[in-house]
C-alpha cells in the first residue's frame, strides 16, 4: 500500500477488529463518529448481536435496521444496524429470488437456522454481504448513501477467517448465487474500498495477537489499516523522574512530602509512612513503562501507522466517546 | 460414560442441603466455599471498601474438596480465564491433587510455560511443580478439529468416517462452526471425565462473543442435527416414492428445489451426501450434548465466573451469574481479576493532588527567588499529622498558608540533597509525580470499586474471589503460582506488589 494513496484516500469500510476486551466496540464508534464530521454520513454496523453499540451510546437495543444514533461535531450523522443473520438471509432470498412465503417455510424447517448458525462460511457472507450492500447503496441523485461504514468485526483471532469468505466457501460452493455473493464480497474486502484496523492494549497478549492477525490478513490479502493503541495511561513519571527515583533518598522525599502539608517527615511521621507505598506503587509504574516500551516497539515493527487514545479517566461514557472521536480525528485518522 | 459423578459423589455431604436452592437463595448459588459475611476488620481502614460486605470466594477448600471434580472457568474474552483456569489447576495439584487443565485457546508464552506448546489434545503432563503433597499436574490444549473427528472416527465403520471426514461441508463444519469449539469443548470434558483418571479437571470455555455461547452451543448444534430440516435433506434418499407420504413429498422437493437454488445444487449435494453418512450418528450426538449438559449440573461440578473491575466485564458477569441459576448450573463464585490496591490508601486522590501542587509552587517560587532560605526548620519535622484528613479533601484545598517559608526550607533541603543524583530533576519534582501517581491509582481504586459494588448490588449472594493486578503478564509456573496465592487469599486487603512491608531499622 503506498503511502500517498492511503493519505489522500480513506478507504469506505472500515473495520475494527481487537482481541478481547481492547475496546473494539468503542473504538468503532469513536471511529464512526470522527468519520461523520462535518456533514459526512456514517454507518456503523455491528455483527455479533452483543448489543455493544447500544450500550454505548446508551440506547435501547438496534433493531435490524438503520437507525440514528448520534450527530456528530459539524451536522454529520452517524447510524447504526445491529446485523442479525437471520435476517440478512430473510431480506438477501427476498431481495434475489422473492422468496417470501418459502422463506417463512425454510425458517420453520430450520434452515434459515441452519444457514445462519452451522455454516460458518454462509453466515460470514451474510454479514460481511450486508456491510459491502450498505458501502455500495446509492441514493437516487448518484450519491452514495453512507460516505463512511464502520464494522465492530469479530475479534483478531477469527477477523482473517471472517472477512475471507471466499476462502471459506470455495469448498463448499463452487458455483451458484453463493458462490457469486461471495465472489462480490470479496471484490469489495480485497480492495483499496476496505481497511481493517486493530485494535489493541500495551500488553504482551493483545499485542502478540495483534501481530499474529496482521501476518494473517496480509497472508490473504486483506488490507491492513492502522493499529490503534486503546486505553493509553498518562504518562506521570518520565524516564528521567524513573532514573532519578532510583537513586532519590528516602528522608528527602519524606520531607517534601512534608513540605507539602502531608504529616511529620521523621520515622512513623505521615509522610514518612506514605514514603514505601509511594515509591511501590512508582516501581511498578516503571515495570509497567518498560514493558510497555517494549510492547510499543513490537508493534512498530508492523511498519503499519500508529495511533494512541487515552485512557479516560472517569471511565468510558458517551462524552467520553466524542473526546476519543475528536483525538482520532486530530491524529489524521479521517 | 464410565461413571456418573452423581452416583460416585455423596452430594449431601459436602454440598450443603437443599437450603442451598430454598427461596432464600433465588440464584441457587453454592454457599459451601464461601466464608461468612466480612464486614471485614480488614477493610476497616480502607473508606472505599466497607460500605458493603462482600461474601469472600474460600478457594482452597474448593480446590481441596475431594467431591469437587470439575471447575469450568467462564467470561467474557481478555479477562484472564486461561491464566486463572491454569492457576487453579497448578494449585490444586500442588495441594496434593491429580489434575488436568483442559485450556482452549491459550496463549503462546502461558501454553509454553506449562509445557504444551504443542497442540495434540492429548493431556500431557507438567513438569516442575512442587509434588511434595502427592499431586499432579496435566495439561492439554483442545484441537476442535481433531476431537471432532475422532467421534467420527470412534462411532463410524472405516468406509463411513472416510467418507464423512472427506466430505467438504464437514470439513467447513468442523473447522469453523460458531458453535463447534464450544461443542468440542464440552465433548473433550466428557470424555476426559469419562476417563475418570483425575481427581480434578479444570476448564478454560472458549473466547465466546459472549460467554453464555458455551451453554447453548451443544443444545444448538444437537438440536440441527437431529432436527427437520437433517430429516428433509435425508428424505430423497430414504423415501424414494412411497405412498402416503405424497403431501409430504411435495412439500420436500418444492423445499429441496428452494434449497438447491439458494445454496446451489453441488452444494445441497454435498450437505445430503454429509447428512447421509452422518445419519448413524445423530442420535449420538443429541445424547452425547445432554449427557455433558447433566454433567454440568452435577454436584461435582464449580462454576467459576471470571471478570475483570471493569463495567462490559461485570455486566457480563451477572448476566453469566443469571444465565448459571435459570441452567441449575452450580456457581461457586466470581474471581475478579485485575483488582488495584494501594498500600497508602490513607491518602485521598484529591489530597494527594492538592499536595503536588502545593510542591509545584514552592519549586516555582524558588526558581524565582533563586535564594535559598536557611531558616531552621526542624519544626517541620516534628509537625503533627495535619488535621485535614477531613478538611483538606474538598475540591480545592489550598497550601497550608500558616508556613510556607518552613515549607520552603524543607523543600530547599530536600532539594539540595536531590541535585547531587540528577541534573535537571528535584526531589519536588519526583515526589510530586508520586502523589500524582497515587492520584491516579486512588481514582483508579474508586472506579473499579463502584463497578464492583454495582455487581454486588445485583447479586449480593455471590462469593468473590479478588486477584490483585500485576504489572506485567504471567510466563511460567512462579507466575501462576503467584496468581494461585492472590487468589486463595481470603483477605480482600490486596498486597502491593513491589512493596516490602517491612520497614528500615
Amino acid at each position: 500500500m503506498g503511502g500517498l494513496v492511503t493519505l489522500e484516500y480513506v478507504s469506505r469500510l472500515q473495520v475494527v477488529s481487537g482481541k478481547g476486551g481492547t475496546g473494539k466496540t468503542t473504538v468503532a464508534a469513536a471511529l464512526a463518529l470522527a468519520l461523520a464530521t462535518e456533514g459526512k454520513r456514517a454507518l456503523l454496523v455491528e455483527v455479533e448481536g452483543r448489543q455493544g453499540i447500544a450500550q454505548l451510546f446508551e440506547t435501547e437495543a438496534l433493531p435490524y435496521e438503520e437507525r440514528k444514533i448520534a450527530v456528530a461535531p459539524g451536522g454529520g450523522e452517524v447510524y447504526a444496524l445491529a446485523i442479525d443473520p437471520e435476517l440478512a438471509l430473510l431480506d438477501y432470498l427476498q431481495m434475489f429470488y422473492k422468496l417470501g412465503g418459502a422463506g417463512r417455510a425454510l425458517k420453520k424447517l430450520g434452515a434459515i437456522d441452519f444457514a445462519t448458525t452451522i455454516a460458518p462460511g454462509l453466515r460470514d457472507v451474510l454479514l460481511t454481504g450486508k456491510a459491502c450492500e450498505a458501502v455500495r447503496r446509492k441514493e437516487r441523485d448518484g450519491r452514495f448513501t453512507y460516505d463512511y461504514v464502520v464494522m465492530d468485526a469479530p475479534p483478531t483471532g477469527r477477523i482473517t477467517r471472517f472477512l475471507n469468505v471466499n476462502d471459506e466457501v470455495a469448498g463448499l460452493a463452487k458455483i451458484g448465487p453463493i458462490h457469486n455473493q461471495a465472489q462480490a464480497v470479496m471484490r469489495v474486502l480485497k480492495s483499496p474500498e476496505t481497511a481493517v484496523h486493530l485494535v489493541t492494549l500495551l500488553e504482551e497478549m493483545p499485542v502478540q495477537e495483534t501481530a499474529d492477525g496482521i501476518a494473517e490478513l496480509r497472508a490473504a490479502r486483506l488490507p491492513v489499516g492502522r493499529i490503534i493503541v486503546n486505553m493509553v495511561r498518562p504518562t506521570v513519571l518520565d524516564s528521567a523522574d524513573l532514573e532519578f527515583m532510583a537513586a532519590a533518598s528516602r528522608p528527602a522525599v519524606a520531607r517534601a512530602l512534608s513540605s507539602a502539608g502531608l504529616g511529620g517527615a521523621r520515622r512513623g511521621g505521615g509522610a514518612e509512612r506514605l514514603v514505601q507505598p509511594l515509591l511501590g506503587q512508582a516501581e511498578e509504574y516503571a515495570e509497567r513503562h518498560t514493558l510497555e516500551q517494549e510492547q510499543r516497539a513490537v508493534l512498530r515493527e508492523a511498519g503499519l501507522p500508529l495511533h494512541e487514545l487515552p485512557l479516560l479517566a472517569e471511565g468510558m461514557d458517551l462524552a467520553g466517546l466524542y473526546e476519543l472521536a475528536t483525538e482520532l480525528r486530530q491524529q489524521g485518522i479521517s | 460414560m464410565s461413571s456418573d459423578p452423581a452416583a460416585t459423589h455423596d452430594s449431601a455431604s459436602t454440598h450443603g442441603s437443599a437450603s442451598t436452592h430454598d427461596a432464600t437463595r433465588p440464584q441457587g448459588t453454592r454457599s459451601t466455599w464461601a466464608t461468612q459475611d466480612t464486614p471485614g476488620p480488614s477493610r476497616a481502614h480502607d473508606p472505599h471498601r466497607s460500605i458493603r460486605p462482600v461474601r469472600a470466594l474460600a478457594v482452597d477448600p474448593l480446590l481441596d474438596d475431594p467431591a469437587t471434580r470439575i471447575v469450568v472457568c467462564c467470561g467474557s474474552g481478555g479477562v484472564g480465564k486461561t491464566t486463572t483456569a491454569a492457576a487453579l489447576g497448578l494449585r490444586a495439584a500442588e495441594r496434593g491433587r491429580k489434575v488436568v487443565v483442559l485450556t482452549i485457546d491459550p496463549a503462546r508464552r502461558l501454553a509454553q510455560s506449562m509445557g504444551i506448546d504443542s497442540l495434540d489434545n492429548v493431556p500431557r503432563r507438567v513438569k516442575g511443580i512442587d509434588d511434595s503433597a502427592g499431586g499432579e499436574l496435566h495439561a492439554m490444549m483442545l484441537d476442535m478439529k481433531r476431537t471432532f473427528d475422532e467421534i467420527v472416527e470412534a462411532h463410524a465403520d472405516p468406509e463411513r468416517a472416510a467418507a464423512i471426514l472427506g466430505n467438504p461441508f464437514y470439513q467447513s463444519l468442523s473447522a469453523g462452526f460458531a458453535g463447534t469449539q464450544e461443542y468440542m469443548a464440552m465433548e473433550k470434558l466428557g470424555q476426559l471425565r469419562a476417563r475418570d483418571e483425575w481427581d480434578l479437571i479444570v476448564v478454560d470455555t472458549p473466547p465466546s462473543r459472549s460467554a453464555l455461547d458455551f451453554l447453548d452451543a451443544p443444545k444448538r448444534l444437537g438440536s440441527f442435527l437431529d432436527g427437520k430440516l437433517i430429516r428433509v435433506l435425508l428424505a430423497p434418499a430414504k423415501m424414494g416414492g412411497r405412498a402416503g407420504m405424497k403431501f409430504l413429498n411435495v412439500g420436500m422437493s418444492m423445499m429441496t428445489g428452494a434449497l438447491g437454488k439458494i445454496l446451489g445444487g453441488q452444494l445441497l449435494r454435498d450437505v445430503q451426501t454429509f447428512v447421509a453418512a452422518m445419519d448413524s450418528m445423530f442420535g449420538g450426538f443429541r445424547t452425547r450434548a445432554d449427557a455433558t449438559y447433566k454433567l454440568l449440573q452435577a454436584p461435582g461440578t464449580a462454576f467459576l465466573v471470571v471478570a475483570a473491575p471493569e463495567r462490559d466485564a461485570l455486566r457480563e458477569a451477572a448476566y453469566f451469574v443469571e444465565r448459571l441459576a435459570a441452567e441449575d448450573m452450580p456457581l461457586a463464585g466470581l474471581v475478579l481479576n485485575r483488582v488495584h490496591g494501594s498500600g497508602a490508601a490513607q491518602l485521598s486522590a484529591e489530597r494527594a493532588l492538592a499536595a503536588a501542587e502545593n510542591l509545584d509552587e514552592v519549586r516555582i517560587v524558588d526558581q524565582q527567588s533563586g535564594k535559598v532560605g536557611l531558616r531552621s526548620s526542624s519544626d517541620t519535622y516534628d509537625s503533627p499529622e495535619p488535621p485535614a484528613s477531613e478538611g483538606s479533601a474538598s475540591e480545592a484545598p489550598a497550601p497550608e498558608s500558616g508556613s510556607p517559608a518552613e515549607d520552603r526550607a524543607a523543600t530547599d533541603r530536600a532539594t539540595a540533597d536531590g541535585r547531587s543524583t540528577a541534573d535537571d530533576r528535584t526531589v519536588e519534582q519526583l515526589t510530586a509525580g508520586l502523589l500524582r501517581l497515587h492520584a491516579e491509582r486512588m481514582q483508579l481504586l474508586s472506579r473499579e470499586q463502584r463497578t464492583r459494588d454495582r455487581f454486588t448490588a445485583l447479586h449480593p449472594e455471590v462469593a468473590v474471589a479478588e486477584v490483585a493486578a500485576l504489572p506485567g503478564d504471567v510466563h511460567d509456573l512462579a507466575g501462576l503460582r503467584d496468581i494461585g496465592d492472590r487468589l486463595a487469599a481470603i483477605r480482600p486487603e490486596l498486597p502491593e506488589s513491589g512493596v516490602e512491608v517491612e520497614t528500615g531499622a
